[in-house]
């Protein structure tokens, strides 16, 4: 199948800005899926508020556009009920880890199948450039004129420590990584987590002087490596991308298959 | 077949209906005096091959039975005050997205942590008002097992047929006391399952464009329609408009559905109300109260009579101004500073004559509370 026709053209011009990172992710996702083969019918697609939760209206899959920092919530609820979907999550870091945070760790430690995919630009865009629990420390944002003194989370070590059994980090300068780490965190059975690097000129390049889209994009090449690369050990301030953890644990909707076997028996 | 009789709490009998209803997806969090519904599911859930989860909290149990319920399920939730204000979001969001579900409020004293364990009436104008925004909302009540159980019936038919969210508002003295419930044979009552589009697979489906009735046939997730659901203002795909046509259609859709249909909607018992001097109204727990003192004068000859209200949103003003207007008093009987009495002050055609008997801390009202109003009424002192 075309890339295409997992869009439903009928409501583009998409909202994103000139230069955004996510149409970037979206293209990632499709090709992944497209690589995989997977049927339309089979997707739903949940997401919360914000710009990266506005993907959901562009593809042709079973769409839920839901309140903010509550996508895993809603999402949890569809999978649940219907186990044999592929339950897809794309978030915004500001909706995955301050609002959804408590929604976000409570998945990893059930290990239910849902891929949730952080499409981190370290800023709040659609409210205006706000900074968030990604920003890190010395940013700035429209509620950080004197730059911000509040530390990021890592979503990997949040990821690994909340129970998550696939960790993976890539940006969007590495398509091809992120198309193929998408694809193996679908395929993973139990909570994937996916985080990708996604430049947002207009919000965090204006405000912190990071140039536009090319430059920003070129930072994500400059300042991340391979998982345990020899320039990692050169120089440890680079980002290291790859997939950090792929265990196999019981996955939730498996174990309450067998939790219903056991309740049947008793009755 | 014998009579299946069980001597159960309130909670327990609004279980029991659910899975009598169909309930196939529950999620909730553990608060009293709701627990003993989430507990009892929790057992009996898994049993017949149906879903149940312990959420992180009850703004993940609303929105995790909302995910459920579009893919078919018949979703219930069940809380307390505290957990009903986290709703409050995912509230709109399902009568904004016309997602069918249930959920039980079952009351106790606030504001804040208040009373946890006693009981109250005191969130009837939040089932109203608490969610954002204008829209309409559909909440019942009962004062005794038989009606709890009848009455989730209905509220799981009604959230069917209106492809809304039904509040149970219930209080923690029917929750938690026991009594006789009859549980009705399979088929006695009548349920209503969801309305499924008749579009086949290749031919557009419009989500959100409602038929001639209103109505609006839902097509499952994972089946062959795949469409956009948001709480955005939407238009009939489902994808978010801020056309002022599509705005101004859907927000009145949204409330006529319902507010339309207030009559038909409404559900209430009444007890000598023909040529009653003095009408109580009341509704869940406080209603028992307001019928033993009905009873006990009406054997001395005393002309008092009872309207018990069932469906406390859409408010039933007509039928209210109807049944009360040839009373010379009417006495709201109620757990809280006066909520349903504002709305039957607003429904009469002499506001004047409505009074309030009530109790405002944590002790179930006692008949003698309601007779001390009555004299007064009467004239004949305290």
């Amino acid at each position: 199948m075309a890339l295409k026709a997992y869009l439903r053209e009928r409501f583009f011009p998409h909202l994103w800005c000139p230069g955004c990172g996510h149409g970037t992710v979206l293209n990632g996702l499709l090709q992944a899926i497209e690589k995989m083969g997977l049927s339309r019918n089979e997707i739903v697609m949940v997401s919360g508020i914000g710009c990266s939760s506005r993907i959901t209206g562009y593809v042709d899959f079973h769409t839920l556009h839901t309140i903010h920092g509550r996508a895993l919530a809603f999402a949890t609820g569809v999978k649940m009920a219907r186990p044999e979907l592929n339950l897809i999550v794309p978030m915004g870091d500001g909706d995955a880890l301050a609002i959804g945070g408590n929604h976000f760790i409570h998945a990893a430690r059930r290990n239910i199948d849902i891929t949730a995919i952080v499409m981190n630009n370290r800023i709040y865009g659609m409210t205006g450039g706000q900074f968030s629990p990604l920003s890190g420390e010395d940013v700035r944002a429209t509620t950080a004129p004197y730059l911000t003194i509040d530390p990021g989370f890592d979503v990997v070590e949040l990821s690994k420590a909340a129970g998550a059994t696939f960790v993976a980090r890539t940006t969007t300068f590495h398509i091809k990584q992120m198309a193929d780490i998408i694809q193996q965190a679908i395929l993973h059975e139990g909570f994937s987590v996916v985080e990708i690097f996604s430049q947002c000129p207009t919000y965090f390049g204006r405000k912190n002087k990071a140039g536009d889209a090319v430059d920003m994009i070129a930072y994500y090449k400059e300042n991340t490596t391979p998982i345990g690369s020899k320039a990692k050990k050169e120089n440890p301030n680079l980002i290291e991308r790859g997939i950090f953890v792929q265990n196999e644990k019981p996955e939730y909707c498996n174990q309450y298959e067998q939790l219903v076997q056991k309740a049947m028996k008793g009755r | 077949m014998s009579e299946n009789i069980k001597f159960v709490q309130g909670n327990e009998a609004c279980a029991e209906a659910a899975l009598y209803a169909g309930l196939n997806f529950y999620a909730g969090y553990p608060i009293t005096p709701s627990s003993e519904i989430t507990e009892f599911l929790a057992s009996r859930l898994p049993q017949i091959g149906a879903k149940f989860m312990q959420m992180e909290d009850e703004i993940s149990s609303l929105c995790a039975i909302i995910g459920a319920s579009l893919t078919g399920c018949k979703v219930m939730t069940a809380t307390s005050g505290p957990g009903f204000s986290l709703m409050q979001e995912a509230l709109g969001y399902a009568i904004m997205a016309e997602i069918p579900c249930v959920i039980v409020n079952v009351q106790r004293g606030g504001p804040s942590t208040g009373l946890p364990t006693h009981g109250s009436q005191g969130d009837v104008n939040q089932a109203r008002w608490g969610t954002h925004g204008d829209h309409a909302i559909i909440a019942l009540t009962a004062s005794n097992h038989q009606d709890i159980f009848a009455l989730t019936v209905e509220a799981f038919n009604l959230a069917e047929i209106y492809r809304t969210p039904v509040i149970l508002l219930l209080d923690e003295v029917v929750a938690h006391m026991r009594e006789r419930l009859v549980v009705p044979q399979p088929g006695e009552m009548p349920l209503v399952e969801r309305l499924k589009t008749s579009v086949k697979e290749g031919v557009d489906y419009h989500p959100y464009l409602p038929r001639e009735d209103g109505r609006l046939p839902m097509s499952d997730f994972g089946e062959v329609h795949r469409y956009n659901v948001t709480g955005l203002f939407h238009d009939m795909w489902g994808f978010p408009s801020s056309e002022p046509r599509a705005v101004h259609g859907l927000l009145r859709h949204l409330v006529d559905k319902i507010e339309n249909r207030v009559n038909q909607l409404a559900r209430y018992k009444e007890y000598y109300i023909e040529d009653a001097k003095h009408l109580l109204v009341s509704y869940g727990s406080s209603a028992r109260s307001a019928r033993h003192i009905v009873e006990k004068r009406r054997s001395r000859g005393e002309r008092l009579g009872l309207l018990e209200l069932q469906t406390l949103w859409p408010f039933p003003d007509e039928i209210v101004r109807e049944k009360c207007a040839a009373a010379q008093s009417v006495i709201v009987v109620e757990q809280n500073m006066g909520q349903v009495l504002q709305s039957v002050k607003l429904a009469v055609d002499k506001p004047d004559k409505v009074f309030l008997a009530n109790r405002i801390d944590g002790v179930f009202i006692m008949p003698a509370d309601i007779l001390k109003i009555l004299r007064l009424i009467q004239g004949k002192g305290v």
